[in-house]
């Protein structure tokens, strides 16, 4: 736990408080300029190079020049929703930080049932992003706000089913023994599956490619943001960067060991949050070049992988571990079950490409004509 | 359960015309209900310029530097037909090079029309520019090389009735060669980022489907009516310049959806660099400009109806003249106007995202379709 050698409980909620917004907010403009010089290098570009030695500065202009910009709202919007609704989706995001492991020692508060309270206050967001498409009074916004409820509803369930298959092998919910358990064997080779569907259903809970739906940039335009500018518009942004940090920390801790695989409670404090932030980055990286590589999927599509495909196969992995746990069989039956359905997946993502192969309407030449 | 159905409202979403996936200023008013589309109206011309009364007012060689404006992403091949339609009136000869030269441009300038349609179509798919970019990349190794001979990077203004208005530089083969071989590498990096991806393929496969009898119907062509599975290519049904004596398939395609009218586009390209190489081989050296041809020229009365594949279709040009130097009607025949038409048979009853792909893949260019 953080201490700050202050007596006054007050005084040391406030700075943990404090700490927290400032981290997360120096760290988010780092993230934004980071995707933007990674998406360049993916793209041949160079990225931001003008602000600063290497464009550095690029997050911080942009930030004053968003400052600096008038807060307009439209006249027809619902005042309260419209400007409330930044405030449910930058909270949220701030408040999941609360029991994220950096180290074994460093935390603002290990809560025993972390798991449960980050996965409970990431939903909350989804309140904040249709009262911003509702309150704007646009219709874009509206289409990109109903497709946010919709998906971020259906994939909290994936996203729950994976974290408890974790839940299952750690016999926890505290994250600090979660990552303690794997010091030796990484969740991620004892249940690939279930990392699989955590990584899939966190892109969709942050709204990140491939299935940045509702803000799909070349439909609705930025869906629940349209009408948004300004400060208000940048705390959406913020939110979605530290939401990002988030779930990338809590990927790192949930399956690839956190700051204990593979070296243990040995390390010092400091190499722990090095190793920490270098598995981070790993995964934030992974979720940058999927983000340049892959189309946008389309929210039937979307709807029908969750509900058909992957909470099925979640739930028959929760049973199998449940029969691996309850009756000690060897462990090894745990990464097993999960590369079985690895691979039941891969075959009904074929099954499915084959058959739009398959419904050729030939209807051609001229001659039927 | 009660049988009462919950009751919806259809809202009518409108798109452009500053909409970043209407390819310009094109517009268009959805009926939506959910995200289903129920009913889409376009509407054209904010980009009209009048460009076909223009060209009644200038003489000929002005009017060249028109036809670039209308097609600004395939001028080449704009340029082709109006040039053709003065020479048919005039009924001159052109030089064998001339004629090569102009294949060889044609051809490279659907390369780039081409790359440009892949990688804005990567981007109404919603891939974060990385096609985007790529083709750019390609697109303008293409442009340069398009400068370095004609001198202006969008607006060549460079076939001249009867002919090219200056030969080529001394290192037009080499050149030629060098972005063939670039542009080979960026049709495969294509299959790569998006041909042989499932959610791109799951994207667009049977979505925007049109049958060919429909297509023909609406008077579609090019890549987007070969798509539905109709052979017909001008430069094979009427040929012109030198398409007899060159060897290449019609790509047509099966389903008639947004992938076929994509993958058609992407074997078009590589047919397209096969024909620039055949051409390269038979350049002829000699005269690039036809002796009659002045510099005002001044046509004998009558009137004439020229068509040339352009890479969105056909390219018309009709052309009245009433033997004084500027024409006295000139109608513009573009394949975007025509396509757009069919718009509405493939997007009725799709979904909200599908629109701005279906859109993407019958290729307009507002230029073309407003004039």
């Amino acid at each position: 736990m953080i201490s700050f050698l202050v007596v006054n409980p007050f005084i040391d909620s406030l700075l943990k408080i404090l700490s927290i917004v400032g981290l997360m907010t120096v760290s988010a403009m780092g993230l934004i300029y980071l995707e933007r010089k990674i998406a360049a290098r993916f793209h041949m570009r160079l990225g931001p190079t003008r602000t600063g030695p290497a464009g550095l500065l690029q997050s911080v202009a942009d930030a004053l020049k968003l400052v600096g910009k008038e807060d307009i709202r439209p006249a027809s919007a619902d005042a309260w929703s419209f400007e409330l609704a930044p405030y449910f989706v930058f909270i949220p995001a701030f408040m999941m930080f609360v029991t994220i492991p950096f180290t074994l020692m460093l935390n603002v508060e290990m809560l025993t049932l972390g798991l449960l309270y980050i996965i409970a206050i990431s939903s909350v967001s989804i309140v904040g992003w249709v009262m911003a498409g509702w309150g704007s009074d646009n219709r874009y916004a509206l289409i990109g706000a109903l497709r946010a409820a919709a998906q971020g509803i259906s994939y909290e369930l994936p996203l729950v089913l994976s974290v408890l298959c974790i839940a299952m092998i750690a016999q926890s919910l505290n994250l600090n023994e979660i990552i303690a358990q794997q010091t030796i064997v990484p969740n991620i080779l004892l249940q690939p599956f279930a990392f699989f569907l955590f990584f899939t259903s966190a892109l969709a809970e942050m709204n990140r490619a491939p299935f940045d739906i509702p803000v799909g940039e070349s439909e609705v335009v930025g869906g629940p943001f349209v009408e948004y500018s300004g400060i208000r518009w940048s705390m959406f942004f913020l939110a979605e960067y530290t939401a990002l940090l988030i779930m990338s920390i809590l990927i790192v801790a949930l399956f690839l060991g956190g700051w204990s695989w593979p070296f243990g409670e040995k390390l010092g404090t400091s190499w722990q949050i090095l190793l920490t932030i270098m598995k981070t980055s790993l995964v934030i990286f992974l979720i940058f070049w999927v983000r340049v590589s892959v189309p946008r999927m389309r929210i039937d599509q979307l709807m029908n992988f969750c509900w058909k495909v992957l909470i099925p196969l979640a739930l028959i992995q929760i049973f199998l571990n449940g029969l691996i746990l309850v009756f000690h069989l060897p462990t090894f039956l745990l990464a097993v079950s999960s590369i079985m359905l690895m691979g039941v997946l891969v075959l009904i993502i074929n099954k499915s490409m084959q058959n739009l192969n398959k419904n050729h309407i030939v209807k051609n030449n001229l001659e039927s004509a | 359960m009660s049988n009462k159905q919950i009751e919806t409202q259809e809202i009518l979403v409108n798109m452009g015309p500053q909409h970043p996936s209407t390819h310009g200023v094109f517009r268009m008013v959805l009926s939506v209900d959910g995200e289903m589309i129920t009913d889409v109206q376009p509407y054209i011309g904010y980009l009209h310029r009048g460009a076909e009364k223009l060209c009644e007012t200038m003489d000929y060689r002005q009017g060249i530097g028109f036809m670039d404006r209308t097609e600004y992403l395939a001028n080449f091949n704009a340029e082709l037909s109006y040039v053709m339609a003065v020479e048919r009136l005039l009924d001159i000869e052109v030089p064998e090079r001339a004629n090569w030269i102009r294949m060889i441009l044609v051809e490279l300038n659907r390369l780039s029309s081409h790359f440009m349609f892949v990688g804005a179509f990567g981007v109404d798919c919603g891939v974060f520019g990385t096609p985007f970019l790529y083709s750019f990349r390609e697109r303008e190794r293409l442009i340069d090389f398009f400068e370095e001979i004609s001198g202006d990077r969008m607006m060549y203004a460079y076939f001249r009735p009867g002919g090219l208005a200056w030969d080529v530089p001394a290192n037009f083969v080499s050149r030629v060669e060098e972005v063939l071989s670039s542009s080979e590498q960026g049709i495969k990096d294509m299959d790569g980022l998006l041909t042989n991806n499932e959610i791109f393929l799951s994207r667009t496969k049977q979505v925007g489907i049109i049958d060919g009898k429909a297509a023909i119907d609406w008077g579609m062509s090019g890549p987007s009516l070969r798509a539905s599975g109709i052979e017909y290519d001008i430069r094979r049904a009427e040929p012109y310049l030198y398409y007899n004596d060159i060897d290449f398939d019609v790509i047509t395609g099966i389903n008639g959806d947004v992938f076929d009218r994509y993958f058609v586009r992407l074997q078009e390209m590589r047919q397209s660099i096969n024909i620039v190489r055949q051409c390269l081989a038979n350049l002829t050296s000699g005269a690039i400009l036809a002796d009659a041809a002045a510099r005002n020229l001044r046509t004998p009365p009558g009137e004439v109806y020229i068509r040339t594949e352009a890479p969105r279709g056909e390219y018309g040009i009709y052309l009245v003249s009433n033997g004084d130097n500027r024409p006295y009607r000139l109608k513009i025949r573009s394949a975007g106007f025509s396509n757009l038409q069919a718009l509405r048979d493939m997007v009725i009853g799709s979904y909200i995202p599908d629109a701005v792909v279906i859109l993407g893949s019958i290729d307009i260019v507002l230029g073309e379709v407003d004039r």
